[in-house]
């Protein structure tokens, strides 16, 4: 159990890495791709770049704004 | 997708894991011993090929649009993950990821553990270190050479890159005898990152059902917008972090001015 849990620590952390939030706003982007091509017919290539772009600038907006100063 | 661009794109990425582990087998040997090392590097790279074997296969069953929408999130993730370390690097929020410290750090380490024989290894330390660098950043690889590989239906070409990365950085290796220092190695991440980052979102979207305009040539807009809205946080961080410097710097003069 305990190999396990360790396992499943580390899939998560290579994976999804420092920020989970981007991981979790790329599943949504996916989703609602999906469901813009499948429902509406909508042309949705655009959804994931955007939501890839804005999940970089918030995830590096919040890494940094805390910090006034360059470590 | 000509095969050229992927063995490309697949050479850099396993390049910049290839150098990290090379540091970590480096560290080991030279400081350690070089037997218990080697037995390390090989037992990691058995346990790697047990991997490939289990899941290449496995992956290869998947249907085409499935396995899109999966590696492409996937993909996706890592490479966003990937831009957000080498923009922080960039702008110095984050310390950039020194190999010579990172060598440091590890012969330091090494230099002052104790030596024990297990198993038919000389010493347990070496053979550890060893296996666990060459695990971990071997699993890197074999994801990047998996995924890229199957999504274009050319496993061939992606082991090529893979294979050319791992001989390259090792013969240098080799013929420095030291970490590979002189690699821009932020600079290669960022270059790795834009383009996972626009293979997976290239990958995912066309899983989730999106039909591109252009179809694979809307990647050749797609890798350079990614690139250029990676470099404009970059810009952004530093023109804020410049502003946040000379507004603290004016507060401080203003404060001795007073008292």
């Amino acid at each position: 159990m305990k190999h396990v849990k360790a396992f499943g620590a580390f899939a998560c952390d290579f994976v999804i890495g420092d920020d989970w939030r981007v991981a979790l706003l790329v599943v949504a982007g996916l989703i609602v791709t999906a469901l813009l091509a499948h429902a509406g017919g909508i042309p949705a290539w655009w959804v994931l770049p955007v939501v890839a772009f804005a999940a970089l600038g918030w995830s590096v907006h919040r890494a940094t704004a805390s910090r006034g100063n360059r470590r | 997708m000509n095969a050229l661009p992927l063995i490309l794109t697949v050479f850099v990425a396993c390049a910049v894991e290839a150098v990290e582990a090379l540091t970590i087998v480096l560290a080991s040997g030279l400081t350690r011993e070089w037997r218990s090392t080697f037995q390390g590097t090989g037992a990691a790279l058995v346990a790697l090929a047990v991997i490939t074997a289990a899941i290449g296969p496995a992956i290869s069953f998947l249907p085409l649009t499935a396995l899109r929408l999966v590696v492409g999130a996937l993909l996706a993730i890592f490479g966003l993950q990937w831009l957000r370390k080498a923009v922080l690097r960039a702008t110095g929020f984050k310390s950039l990821h020194d190999e010579a410290s990172a060598y440091l750090r590890e012969v330091t380490a090494a230099k002052e553990a104790a030596v024990t024989s297990r198993r038919g290894v000389g010493d347990w330390y070496a053979f550890t270190l060893s296996f666990k660098g060459v695990l971990l950043e071997g699993l890197e690889v074999v994801f990047i050479v998996i995924t890229f590989g199957d999504n274009q239906g050319n496993i061939g070409a992606a082991v090529i890159g893979a294979a050319a990365a791992v001989v390259v950085v090792a013969a240098a290796g080799v013929a420095v005898k030291a970490p590979l220092t002189r690699v821009p190695e932020n600079w290669m991440k960022f270059a790795v990152g834009v383009m996972l980052t626009s293979f997976g979102t290239f990958w995912g979207a066309e899983g989730a059902g999106v039909a591109w305009p252009g179809d694979d040539a809307a990647l050749l807009v797609l890798v350079p917008v990614v690139a250029l809205v990676a470099a404009a946080y970059i810009v952004w961080l530093r023109r804020r972090q410049a502003v946040v410097s000379a507004a603290s710097a004016r507060s401080g003069a203003s404060e001795v001015v007073s008292s």
